[in-house]
């Protein structure tokens, strides 16, 4: 069953990879607002699931629905702009441009959006500030920590107010307290904005930032609050 | 934890009442579990005959929680030896949970389906720790981070075990 009110829903993914396959019968759903993490051991499928929930990755069956439409049906550049306006992207590695400056990097998405380079600007230095990294805005990414480069992609991936955060292990590259620090504000910050937030990792420190889990083993996935 | 030792190291910067005592002690130490009255009162009993302790004075008004009490050379001397000696680590082998596995897949019922009811447990209590902390001071961050690290090593066993279960089916039924 489906809780109602979903904003983003998958039913039964499958997907495979030359012959292996990564999702074998996947489900998810997750709410405005809410934060869900996606934990499994390496290779269980959960980046799969992720992909294919943002639209990056099409399964070879199954549905994923957001807000209503079925991404799935849609054309690659629909799909490319609905990531752009509705879609933000936390990594573990190389999302910022080296080439830019850290305020330069947060404005991108909106400036790909046509906003122009002032305005877009005052609002990245405010994401900045929010997440504690003001002082950075001059430099390049080559210049900060790992933390601060992981609270400036958090910058850039909530500067379009998405509806859906997607974050493939954000604190998979720092230290403990960096990691968490990281994971305070992007969970802060998106639930004051009212986003939902994808959570994959494999640590349990960091799921436990999230509202509720779903465990993926096998490209199949186990909901222990909800029986998709 | 040794409420005895805790409740010595507290008088070593002066005499107090037992009342003060329970007050300091919850304070710094007791944020889940503050002490009884009566705890504090039988302990510093044990203490003042160990001769540990001494009454400095008796407020009029008579009663244990009139007594106000000092540290003696003997209990600091006590309290210097137990800082010094290592806690005792916990071995963790007579595991519930274990025993749980091991009974789930002799009868025949579902021992993955146990260790996933487990993580969720373990990830609820990790979820209250973790927006405690986030909520607290320094002390209340490093008392949960404790809780946190070793639900954390339960929470890799769970993990471990789960990718064990086909072997450890094997070897445990006859």
């Amino acid at each position: 069953m489906i809780p109602e009110g979903s904003l983003l829903i998958a039913e039964d993914l499958h997907k495979t990879y030359a012959h292996t396959p990564a999702l074998a019968g996947a489900c998810f759903s997750i709410h405005p607002g809410e934060v869900v993490a996606v934990l499994g051991p390496s290779g269980s499928g959960k980046s799969t699931l992720l992909h294919c929930l943002a639209g990056i990755v099409q399964p070879d069956a199954g549905r994923v629905r957001y807000a209503g439409r079925d991404l799935t049906a849609l054309s690659d550049a629909e799909r490319s702009a609905l990531r752009r306006t509705d879609f933000g992207f936390v990594f573990q590695f190389g999302q910022l441009v080296p080439e830019l400056s850290c305020t330069e990097n947060v404005a991108l998405p909106l400036r790909l959006a046509g906003i122009r380079r002032k305005a877009a600007e005052q609002v990245a230095m405010e994401w900045l500030e929010r997440l504690e990294v003001a002082d950075s805005g001059s430099k390049r990414p080559g210049e900060i920590s790992g933390g601060q480069g992981q609270r400036v992609a958090v910058a850039r991936a909530l500067v379009t107010s998405p509806r859906v955060v997607f974050a493939d292990e954000p604190t998979g590259a720092l230290d403990s307290y960096s990691g968490e620090r990281v994971m305070e504000l992007l969970t802060e910050a998106a639930r004051s904005s009212n986003a939902a937030v994808v959570l994959v990792t494999h640590e349990t420190r960091v799921a436990a930032y999230s509202d509720r889990e779903i465990v993926v083993r096998d490209g199949r996935t186990r909901d222990p609050d909800h029986s998709l | 934890m040794s409420i005895g030792h805790t409740l010595l190291a507290l008088l070593e910067s002066g005499p107090r009442h037992g009342y003060d005592l329970k007050r300091a002690f919850d304070e710094k130490f007791g944020h889940d579990r503050p002490l009884h009255y009566g705890q504090v009162y039988s302990t510093m009993s044990r203490l003042l005959k160990n001769g540990l302790v001494e009454v400095d004075g008796i407020e009029a008004g008579g009663g244990p929680d009139r007594k106000r009490y000092a540290i003696t050379e003997a209990g600091i001397t006590d309290v210097a030896t137990w800082l010094t000696q290592p806690e005792k680590p916990e071995p963790y082998l007579q595991s519930t949970l274990y025993t749980k596995v091991v009974i789930a897949l002799l009868t025949g019922r579902s021992a993955a389906a146990l260790l996933d009811t487990q993580r969720a447990e373990h990830l609820r209590l990790m979820r209250v720790l973790t927006d405690r902390k986030r909520r607290g001071d320094l002390a209340d961050q490093l008392i949960c981070d404790h809780a946190l690290f070793h639900l954390e090593a339960d929470l890799r066993w769970l993990e471990l075990t789960s990718t064990r279960l086909d072997r450890l089916a094997a070897e445990v039924r006859p």
